[in-house]
């Protein structure tokens, strides 16, 4: 593997040496769990090893829930019963499941959010950031899928507004959404292919993950100084980094205790907490919930697509454009996932020379405003489309967009930066000074 | 930076579970104390054995429990009645024949693999075996629902708040009786009193006011939905006890491997 210079497996033994001229298996997870990491990584860099994690986990209850599972609009809804009373453990399962989808998305948000603080999309590390946004979508489809499964009425009236997305795209919208749903609506095909489709994603998912981390490991990890490596020889290599193991293994192992601990405290003390109890009530075509509402961690997209109403100017506007092709409904949906593909372009929409936010006075600010932004909307999308709510949406829908298109291309040419350490090891040094240089210091 | 984003999360997580919840005007869901509440709540096998019989004697006139088996009436964690009692509890139900040459309709004596009857047609209410985690008691503050991290969920509080609910006022409207109710979203319900004072006669002598029988009959329905809570919670006590002690290893070792790059070895 290119990237930093470091010590390389030797195979030493005659086993050894015969099975690395055939299979370097050995060789490629001796590189990977020993590739040299920046010393200065803070605890915003565990959240990987959490999602891996769950990723794992997610896989193995589904699996075997799966078993127990009978995807069929008649029986779905009772054996996910079944699997809660009479399967030993499956309520266990089915609750870590549930809330492991939701670990998974909360670890991903503060994941991304991570990136955006500390640049880690700019050059040399796109390609980790589209992955990883690929990673993101497939994680969406997934969990949607996923929802939909238990049959209850939030799952299959998601759906339907969900698919309905697709409706919305001018002309050939309903054949994608009929052969979306494999039927005029929602029904026993749908359920059949979803099913099928949750079990697939998971797989391409894991594959998608393995690819992001070749891809961290050919550039080396970002860091907080935004500093790269040294990479002159394996002494310098060595003043800037700590091989992953043993010291960020423990490190996020630790981390990973931490997460989980409150993790079980939730899944079994308070399992249904993130749910929606309409899901306790099967799936009815002809009753429609009082409000329609996504898992939680769609809302702040879900606010993005209702911000977009027919007496927003610029749907007018469009919608006058293009002689009525584009309406205020496709409007929206264009929005929605327009919010997530502006991100795959950060890397070219941040001009600023600086890769770390801590470097970057106003940034910060803009920064911090899109965090809030985005906890604004995931409220927003949870509350019925009335009162102030619309208004606040279009404000961080607004935002959201303003953020990607036109601060950050700015802000990198009229913002000045702080000075860089010049190395990471200048930047570790700072907070664990050297044994002689704080005895000086104290004198 | 680390803490901001998870307060952040935190509030983000809150907010999502609050969703669409606040539906409703000015109903008032009564914050019952439960036994079963909290990490080490468990549920009172008498209490449950009394909510059994208002269910039995009351509620399965019109509302069916189709998702549990007599059986389970005795496992532990739940009514923990002996297998004798509900062999002779199940043979109180028709259950639909399921035998080789049953005609459709035909019915049998329950037995204690059977599950409670469903019960349809017209007139008739919804199934209760999951009711007491299909509704949310609480919504606030604001609709965001994070008192539930509080109060929980409050399915079985909102249940018990309907039954005690009634105003005693009712009103005819298109065609049909609607009875005011202080509990349920918009003030109107269409189900009749179900319950009044000494609607039934409690076998252990206990009052059987409808404070007490709505009480009791939510905390047996919040059994018949979740009937693995005790056995839950003590996995979740034994999962969260070896976290922390496999934590602080960790924490520890941590600490030590590090000592040496950050030079306070």
């Amino acid at each position: 593997m290119a990237g930093i210079p470091h010590d390389h497996y030797e195979p030493k033994t005659g086993v050894e040496k015969w099975l690395h001229e055939r299979l370097p298996v050995v060789s490629i997870l001796y590189d990977t769990l020993m590739i040299p990491t920046p010393k200065n990584l803070n605890w915003m860099w565990i959240w990987g090893i959490v999602l891996a994690f769950c990723l794992v986990l997610q896989i193995i209850t589904g699996i075997v829930l799966a078993m127990h599972y009978t995807p069929h609009v008649d029986m779905a809804f009772d054996s996910v019963e079944h699997i809660m009373r009479d399967v030993n453990g499956g309520w266990a399962l089915r609750y870590l499941h549930a809330n492991g989808a939701s670990l998974f998305f909360f670890a991903v948000y503060l994941h991304i959010f991570r990136g955006l603080y500390y640049g880690s999309y700019k050059a040399p590390r796109e390609i980790t950031w589209i992955v990883g946004m690929l990673i993101y979508l497939a994680m969406m489809a997934t969990g949607f899928l996923g929802y939909v499964l238990p049959w209850g009425q939030m799952s299959f009236w998601g759906a339907t507004v969900i698919t309905g997305f697709f409706g919305a795209i001018p002309g050939v919208g309903e054949v994608v959404q009929t052969w979306l749903l494999g039927g005029p609506a929602v029904d026993n095909a749908t359920l059949n292919r979803f099913f099928s489709l949750h079990y697939l994603l998971p797989f391409v998912l894991a594959a998608l993950v393995i690819i992001h981390i070749w891809a961290f490991h050919t550039t080396g990890n970002n860091n907080p100084s935004g500093v790269e490596v040294r990479r002159g020889s394996k002494d310098e290599v060595k003043k800037d980094t700590l091989p992953f193991w043993p010291y960020f293994v423990v490190k996020d192992l630790f981390a990973l205790g931490v997460v989980l601990t409150i993790f079980f405290a939730i899944t079994y003390f308070m399992p249904n907490y993130l749910g929606h109890p309409d899901n306790y009530v099967e799936a009815n075509p002809l009753v429609t919930p009082a409000h329609i509402v996504p898992e939680w961690y769609y809302l702040p997209f879900y606010a993005i697509l209702r911000a977009f109403t027919a007496d927003v100017w610029a749907v007018m506007l469009v919608e006058f454009v293009t002689g009525g092709i584009v309406d205020a409904k496709f409007f929206g949906v264009v929005a929605m996932f327009g919010a997530i593909v502006v991100m795959v372009f950060i890397p070219w929409l941040d001009t600023s020379r600086v890769r770390s936010g801590k470097y970057r006075p106003s940034f910060k600010w803009w920064f911090w405003l899109l965090a809030l932004d985005f906890v604004v909307l995931t409220w927003c999308g949870s509350q019925p489309a009335e009162g102030m709510v619309p208004v606040i949406s279009l404000i961080g829908a607004s935002y959201w967009f303003g953020y990607f298109l036109i601060i950050l291309p700015l802000l990198g040419v009229l913002e000045k930066p702080l000075p860089v350490p010049a190395t990471i090891e200048e930047d570790f040094d700072a907070h664990y000074p050297p044994k002689d240089a704080s005895a000086s210091a104290a004198e | 930076m680390i803490k901001q984003s998870i307060l952040a999360a935190l509030v983000a997580f809150g907010l999502g579970s609050g969703a669409a919840l606040a539906a409703g005007g000015e109903s008032h869901v009564e914050d019952y104390v439960f036994s079963f509440e909290g990490p080490f709540g468990k549920y009172d096998p008498m209490q449950l054995q009394r909510g059994l019989q208002v269910y039995t004697e009351v509620c399965s006139a019109c509302h069916g429990l189709r998702q549990v088996a007599f059986r389970t009436l005795g496992d532990h964690g739940g009514p923990q009645m002996e297998a004798d009692q509900v062999k002779a509890f199940a043979k109180l139900f028709e259950v639909a024949d399921d035998g080789d040459d049953a005609e459709p309709g035909d019915t049998r004596e329950g037995k204690v693999a059977d599950k409670f009857p469903t019960v349809s047609g017209d007139g008739m209410g919804p199934d209760l075996s999951l009711m007491a985690k299909a509704r949310a008691g609480f919504h606030g503050p604001a609709g965001t629902g994070l008192a539930q991290l509080f109060k929980g969920m409050g399915g079985p509080e909102y249940i018990a708040s309907i039954l005690a609910g009634y105003t005693g006022h009712e009103k005819e409207e298109a065609g049909a009786t609607l009875y005011e109710n202080t509990a349920f979203p918009g003030g109107w319900i269409g189900m009749p009193p179900p319950l009044e004072d000494d609607s039934v006669e409690y076998r252990d002598g206990h009052s059987a006011d409808v404070h007490h029988t709505s009480q009791d009959v939510a905390a047996f329905l919040m059994w018949a939905a979740e009937p693995k809570l005790v056995a839950r919670k003590q996995t979740g006590f034994l999962a969260v006890s070896m976290m922390i002690l496999l934590t602080s290893l960790l924490y520890l070792s941590n600490k030590k491997l590090w000592a040496g790059p950050k030079r306070k070895a």
